[in-house]
């Protein structure tokens, strides 16, 4: 990590959904915000020489030809587990695999221990966070006091700390007049629910998909249908409330048809789905590979090609990483008792971009759902190269193939179904807050 | 022969014939008067059993005794597993003892194949969870071709509680492999939603064993009731228990089969459990056969 008082990155494409801007030219870091940005048009021919170096003056130019200069990601859905579950991640190890992973911003859920539903707890994460973190954190709180579904949390209060969501991720709210109230509640303020939609009691510790793989291993099923009733039911108290609901981790075919006719019909939701979703299908727990358990479950190639029709179409506003990170003892157990969840921050990136490749996304759409999207769901000012906006810039060699290695994560949490996959797409250097991480140059978690 | 039986999908129609006609030959063996065989003397077997079993312990103890295979019994109740001790650290602490075969049985699926995949021993499965029950399958096939000379173009019904049953999940692919029909009947709530391939599902039991050779009633494990799988054990009588007038519908030479243990009056009537028909006590008998063809089979 380095600051430097200047930073020039030249001949880039650069690419900015916010002010409709993708052209070739440079962008100029000061003081730790965006100070000038200038399309030339044409891209200039690559000539030899460093990739990044100071010149006596003190501004450091980076030579971004044949990269993309985009904004930092925002990661809307992220797992830090501190406190409580340090042996799990950290803030600094999670923002560290943020910025391997291109990520400036992080909202990590409120599933702590202790859970953060005070003032208190948003207060410690922050603090941490800006003490110990590689990249910025807005701390998501939950909806209810101990995510246990009942008495509201004081969301208005943490909100002044710095908290910009509020969601029970992982213990949805069961009880519908409860969550009716919530979404009432939050019309006096701009931030949104986050709500992981489960009915517990149609998913009954079921541990992964329910249909022929499930038959198959004689594990127990998750219907869809446990996803989609809750969808059903939380876009209907949307639309009775108007409060500003947003849906975490789709994962099923109904599930995108039910927010697309919400949509179509005005009411105010937002949707957001996560790489596992669209990259692999239920077919990776044959084995019983628990590093393939993730809630919701993964479903099937229809509910893939169903996944990628709503992030083509707009139904699906954004992809969040829904990183899980775990301890490797806690995922070498009997798949029943092992824990869900995929350590997805520096693998999402790569994962997205294949929608692009496949021709699903512009590279411009995936940036929207990738950082200009959270940015305005959550009412934070990332996710652009505005001038005088958050230096947070990510330079990617999107032609950088890479193998993915756990083992080399800068994350605690080596569970990942990716292992072995050969992806396309490297952030090379991240600037965060101004700091430049230079990811080439980045030896894993010992180096 | 693989080094391990975690699954009855895992091994080939030949491979299961072969267990097959080895446990045949064992059962000759177990008339003899001098029970034991010096197979595997010097060689030891330890059974980790993480559920209550009375019945498959017992059968897989006798089989590994008429092995001569040195047996041990890790009992969980009285192991560190109670103590929070990890699955892969009890495996390890039992390899360490130099063991040769490990026979597991486990209350969550997917148990046997993860230790499979961690120990050199050969791994066993004696039931894991609702998934798979390899060696009731392959002891059902015994007493199958003896009473019936094969498997191949039997109609064989299993009847009763599909969905949690690992002894249904091993039975239907062994049966498949081996030629014969398969009927799965029960109440809706209890079959799968999305059945394995190839297999007729029969809500109503009269349709599902009418002509059948064999009725494989399972056994309706009495915690269910109250879950709203079925109302009453007395409504499942009704429509999905075998009794003397229901049996007349399956061929008259049908084999009435229960894997045990039976809840008479709730998912068989008594006079069928002891009705001529009924080779429920044979199956017994089998499964030692059976389970000393897989343990001397196996790599």
């Amino acid at each position: 990590m380095m600051m430097d008082k200047r930073t020039h990155i030249r001949n880039g494409r650069i690419i900015d959904p916010a002010q409709g801007m993708d052209g070739y030219g440079d962008l100029i870091v000061e003081d730790g915000l965006i100070a000038e940005v200038c399309i030339k048009g044409a891209e200039t021919p690559r000539k030899k020489q460093s990739a990044s170096a100071a010149n006596p003056g003190g501004e450091r130019i980076i030579d971004a030809r044949g990269m993309l200069v985009i904004p930092g990601l925002v990661d809307m859905h992220t797992h830090l587990r501190e406190p409580g579950f340090e042996y799990k991640e950290t803030i600094k190890t999670g923002t560290m695999a943020g910025i391997r992973g291109g990520f400036t911003s992080l909202c990590p859920m409120p599933n702590t221990n202790p859970v953060n539903d005070n003032p208190t707890v948003a207060a410690f994460v922050i603090k941490k966070a800006m003490a110990e973190g590689y990249c910025s954190v807005f701390p998501i709180g939950a909806i209810t006091k101990g995510q246990h579904g009942q008495e509201l949390a004081e969301m208005g209060l943490m909100q002044e700390i710095g908290c910009v969501a509020y969601s029970d991720d992982g213990r949805p709210v069961m009880n519908a007049l409860v969550m009716r109230r919530a979404l009432e509640y939050t019309k006096a303020f701009t931030f949104p629910l986050i709500a992981h939609c489960e009915d517990l009691s149609l998913s009954d510790d079921g541990v992964m998909n329910e249909g022929h793989i499930s038959t198959h291993l004689g594990l127990k099923g998750v219907p869809a249908a446990a996803e989609e009733v809750m969808i059903s039911r939380d876009i209907m108290l949307a639309k009775v409330t108007g409060g500003k609901l947003h849906i975490a981790h789709v994962s099923t075919r109904g599930s995108v048809e039910l927010i697309r006719r919400a949509k179509s019909e005005g009411i105010s939701i937002t949707a957001e789905t996560c790489p596992h979703y669209f990259s692999i299908t239920e077919r990776a727990v044959l084995g019983f590979d628990t590093n393939a358990k993730v809630n919701p479950p993964l479903r099937t190639d229809d509910d893939v090609a169903a996944i990628k029709e709503g992030l083509k179409d707009g139904t699906i506003d954004v992809i969040a990483t829904d990183h899980a990170p775990h301890h490797a003892d806690e995922k070498i157990l009997e798949f029943d008792r092992a824990p869900s969840g995929i350590s997805g921050l520096e693998t999402a990136l790569a994962l997205s971009l294949t929608l692009v490749t496949e021709g699903v996304l512009t590279i411009n759409q995936l940036l929207e759902k990738m950082a200009l999207n959270p940015s305005r769901i959550l009412g934070i000012e990332r996710g652009t190269l505005k001038t005088a906006a958050v230096a947070d810039v990510v330079i990617i060699d999107v032609e950088k193939e890479f193998i993915v290695n756990p083992d080399t994560f800068a994350s605690k949490g080596k569970n990942t179904p990716f292992r072995g996959w050969t992806l396309k797409g490297v952030p090379s250097v991240v600037i965060s807050k101004g700091r430049i991480y230079d990811n080439v140059e980045w030896k894993g978690a010992n180096g | 022969m693989p080094k391990d039986l975690v699954s009855i999908k895992d091994i080939s129609k030949e491979e299961t014939e072969a267990l097959i006609d080895t446990a045949l030959s064992f059962k000759a063996v177990l008339r003899r008067d001098i029970k034991k065989v010096p197979a595997l003397r010097g060689k030891t077997v330890v059974n980790l059993f993480f559920e209550p079993s009375t019945r498959t312990k017992t059968s897989f103890e006798l089989a590994e005794k008429r092995l001569s295979l040195d047996v041990i019994n890790f009992a969980v109740s009285s192991s560190s597993v109670v103590k929070g001790e990890s699955l892969l650290d009890t495996v390890r602490t039992i390899e360490s003892y130099g063991i040769d075969y490990l026979v597991i049985r486990h209350p969550s699926s997917g148990v046997p194949h993860f230790i499979a995949k961690q120990t050199h021993a050969s791994v066993v499965n004696a039931g894991d969870g609702i998934n798979e029950h390899p060696t009731q399958a392959l002891l059902d096939a015994v007493t199958m071709k003896e009473r019936k000379g094969g498997v191949k173009g039997l109609e064989v019904a299993i009847v009763g509680d599909i969905l949690h049953s690992r002894v249904a999940r091993s039975n239907v692919d062994c049966l498949m492999k081996l030629g014969a029909s398969v009927r799965l009947v029960g109440p809706p709530t209890l079959i799968p939603l999305n059945p394995p391939a190839g297999v007729k599902v029969y809500y109503d039991m009269d349709d599902g064993i009418r002509g059948a050779d064999v009725v494989m009633m399972l056994r309706i494990q009495l915690e269910r009731q109250g879950k709203s799988f079925f109302p009453s054990t007395k409504e499942f009588f009704k429509y999905w228990g075998l009794s003397a007038e229901r049996l007349v519908l399956a061929d008259k030479d049908a084999l009435v089969m229960h894997p045990g243990p039976m809840n008479r009056g709730i998912e068989i009537a008594s006079d069928v459990a002891d009705c001529p028909q009924s080779v429920i006590l044979e199956q017994v008998t089998n499964g030692i056969a059976v389970r000393m063809a897989v343990i001397y089979m196996l790599q």
